[in-house]
């Protein structure tokens, strides 16, 4: 990627034992919009305070838009809008007051501060709240002040935490398909992060799933769902009506079968592990072999299973850590690495 | 909320008819200019600083009055060498109904500096102002230093109308003009308030970054004021009591040393050197501020001392001052700088 606007490398924020980001690199590219999911407490928050300069990371850098944004924060924070997960304004000012505070000390001049900051509420359709003092507003309208106010300065990127949190349905779609349209309008970079995975995939060109300080997998959802199906193979279940002895007989012969990998017995249910998709053939097995079948579901990799993997894997990760000590986390992390 | 439709097309031609916004101007006025100037505004229309301004104004209104119907009494007074000095009188007699406008000062000033200090970083980051203010390309210091600017010159401005007052009310009652002497030691005197003022608003700004909630920073700001106020001189005299000898069975050289010794303990609460110092500011015939041995007042006529004598003796006390507020600023600066800012 020639000319990443966002460029981590190495990043890693550690408080006091506990390892927040984890040897994070992750380069953005300008125009695109980068959604960073994970679930709370995943780091997410550290790793975009580090972007700012608002943390030192213990080791690593950040560099946004050519500049290092631990040494040189300020010439970041003037490309940069940011709009934090929990946007909070001077509660006896009016927005407009408010957002032309924020114009001023960005250094936009007097006379035209005022009509850009209600440009701007415009945009972001509060032009009627304008006058109303801050307090009044409820957390969605607080929600598009924030942006409001990080559009103001015209950024060359845009670094959205948690921007869907608190507003209703219609209103997160809303939200996004203005930032979408936005960022292709005026070529911003926009970096986002969430934990509702499916509300920002609809926008995101590209995601990096993020657990446990680490990325866990990056790429367009595509390439994701992917890399999922070719690691984790097609699974069928196929249901019989009498229930299937424990040690059962036939699971040798199946697995004779090409592309089989796996089988396991639960109740009346089969369940077979494939490296292809041999839904077809599997039946024709139970069928020849007299079982009466039931019913037949060929599982299917969607975007709730891609979190799940990676969210789970990262749970069972944390869970072995707290049973059995640190031993079992390098196995586990290697192990993760690999697949 | 308008519906999606709306604010696609028709809101988002602002932007795109205006390509030009997306050029940088030429910055109008710095970020530490802007910051001072909302911070101001903020104070004066804040309810703690209208009940502080009214409590003020109350005790100055009353110790003026208290001093306007007493001054003949005291001008006619031959022994008094001050007694030309007509608006110091004004700001110090009193006949024992209220204490004068600076004793009041002494216990006031602290009020005012913690009220004005108390919540500077801790309500910001508490409403979520802070992160999106840090977010802005401005630096840390500077927020810091306009909460200080602010409030201070809120407090200077306060302080100059307040000595300004004074001169007109003494003119319009009395009829006597005032003397260059008296302008010199009226606008010290108000500078002094100011620096002390300034003392506890950078203690207050200090205990603001350390501690989370506003409550504990006020009240650990009330604490130490009134550690200083009440307690501190009553701890300093037990101490005396237990271990320096009665100073009657001493001899005299002994005395003076134990009684500087006393003095100097004292000396460390901030409102010890605010008294001292206004004090030889307000009366000038104070020669010192220790005891005197016969031998140093032998030849002495007692007469006032010129402005810049007041003021040598003064220094130590206003340096003091001056050197407590600027560590209570370094502290707050040290722990606010590297300091991580979350939402």
């Amino acid at each position: 990627m020639e000319n990443p606007v966002i460029d981590l490398k190495g990043l890693t924020k550690c408080y006091g034992s506990l390892k927040a980001v984890d040897n994070l690199n992750l380069s953005i590219s300008k125009g695109e919009i980068f959604g960073l999911l994970g679930p709370n407490g995943a780091g997410k928050t550290t790793t975009i305070l580090m972007m700012l300069g608002l943390t030192e990371p213990t080791s690593g850098t950040a560099t946004v838009c050519g500049y290092n944004a631990t040494t040189n924060p300020i010439a970041v924070k003037k490309k940069v809008g940011y709009m934090p997960d929990s946007v909070g304004f001077y509660d006896s000012m009016s927005a407009l007051d408010n957002l032309v505070y924020i114009g001023r000390l960005n250094g936009i001049p007097e006379a035209e501060v005022t009509d850009r900051a209600l440009d701007m509420l415009d945009i972001i359709g509060l032009g009627g709240s304008a006058h109303k003092k801050t307090a009044t507003f409820s957390r969605g309208m607080k929600q598009r002040l924030g942006l409001a106010e990080v559009l103001l300065k015209r950024p060359e990127v845009i670094i959205l935490d948690e921007p869907t949190l608190g507003i209703d349905p219609s209103g997160v779609k809303e939200f996004l398909t203005l930032i979408h349209r936005l960022s292709r309008e005026q070529g911003l970079t926009v970096l986002l992060s969430s934990h509702h995975l499916n509300q920002v995939q609809q926008v995101c060109d590209r995601v990096g799933i993020f657990a446990g300080g680490r990325l866990q997998a990056e790429g367009s959802m595509d390439k994701l769902s992917r890399t999922l199906t070719t690691s984790e193979g097609y699974m069928v279940s196929i249901a019989v009506r009498e229930k299937l002895p424990v040690p059962w007989p036939l699971s040798e012969s199946l697995r004779q079968l090409p592309a089989v990998q796996q089988v396991t017995v639960n109740g009346q249910v089969a369940e077979i592990t494939c490296h292809a998709d041999i839904t077809p053939d599997l039946v024709r097995f139970f069928v020849q072999q007299g079982l009466d079948v039931m019913g037949v579901h060929k599982k299917q990799y969607e975007l709730d299973d891609i979190y799940q993997k990676y969210f789970d894997d990262h749970a069972t990760e944390t869970n072995i850590h707290e049973k059995s000590g640190r031993l079992f986390q390098r196995t586990f992390t290697t192990y993760q690495q690999a697949s | 909320m308008k519906s999606p439709a709306v604010f696609s097309r028709e809101r988002l031609l602002p932007i795109s008819r205006h390509p030009e916004w997306f050029s940088r101007p030429a910055t109008a006025r710095g970020p530490f200019s802007v910051m001072v100037r909302k911070e101001v505004a903020d104070h004066i229309r804040s309810w703690r600083f209208i009940v502080l301004l009214a409590l003020i104004g109350l005790t100055f209104l009353g110790s003026m009055y208290v001093s306007l119907s007493n001054i003949r009494a005291v001008v006619a007074n031959p022994e008094d060498t001050d007694r030309f000095y007509l608006y110091l009188k004004f700001l110090t007699i009193t006949d024992g109904t209220l204490p004068p406008f600076h004793v009041f000062m002494n216990f006031l000033g602290p009020l005012l500096g913690i009220s004005l200090g108390f919540d500077a970083i801790n309500a910001e980051q508490n409403n979520g102002t802070l992160i999106r203010l840090m977010a802005q390309p401005v630096y840390r210091d500077n927020l810091l230093l306009a909460k200080f600017a602010s409030a201070l010159l809120v407090v200077s401005y306060l302080f100059g109308a307040l000595a300004l007052l004074l001169v007109g009310a003494g003119i319009l009652t009395t009829g006597v003009g005032i003397e260059p002497e008296e302008i010199l030691r009226i606008i010290s005197f108000v500078a002094l308030n100011i620096v002390y003022v300034g003392f506890w608003l950078s203690l207050s700004i200090l205990l603001s970054v350390r501690f989370r909630q506003t409550s504990t920073s006020a009240l650990t700001a009330i604490g130490i004021w009134l550690f200083f106020t009440v307690f501190y001189s009553i701890g300093v005299n037990l101490a005396v009591k237990a271990f320096l000898p009665d100073p009657a069975y001493v001899l005299p050289y002994d005395a003076v040393r134990y009684n500087n010794l006393v003095l100097n303990l004292l000396r460390l609460a901030p409102g010890q050197l605010y008294t001292d110092a206004t004090t030889t500011l307000l009366m000038p015939s104070v020669r010192s501020l220790g005891p005197l041995t016969i031998e140093q007042m032998a030849g002495a006529i007692p007469a006032p001392l010129p402005f810049r004598e007041s003021l040598l003796i003064v220094w130590p006390q206003v340096s003091g001052l001056l050197a407590a507020t600027v560590v209570c600023f370094a502290l707050a600066y040290a722990s606010f700088m590297r300091r991580e800012i979350r939402g």
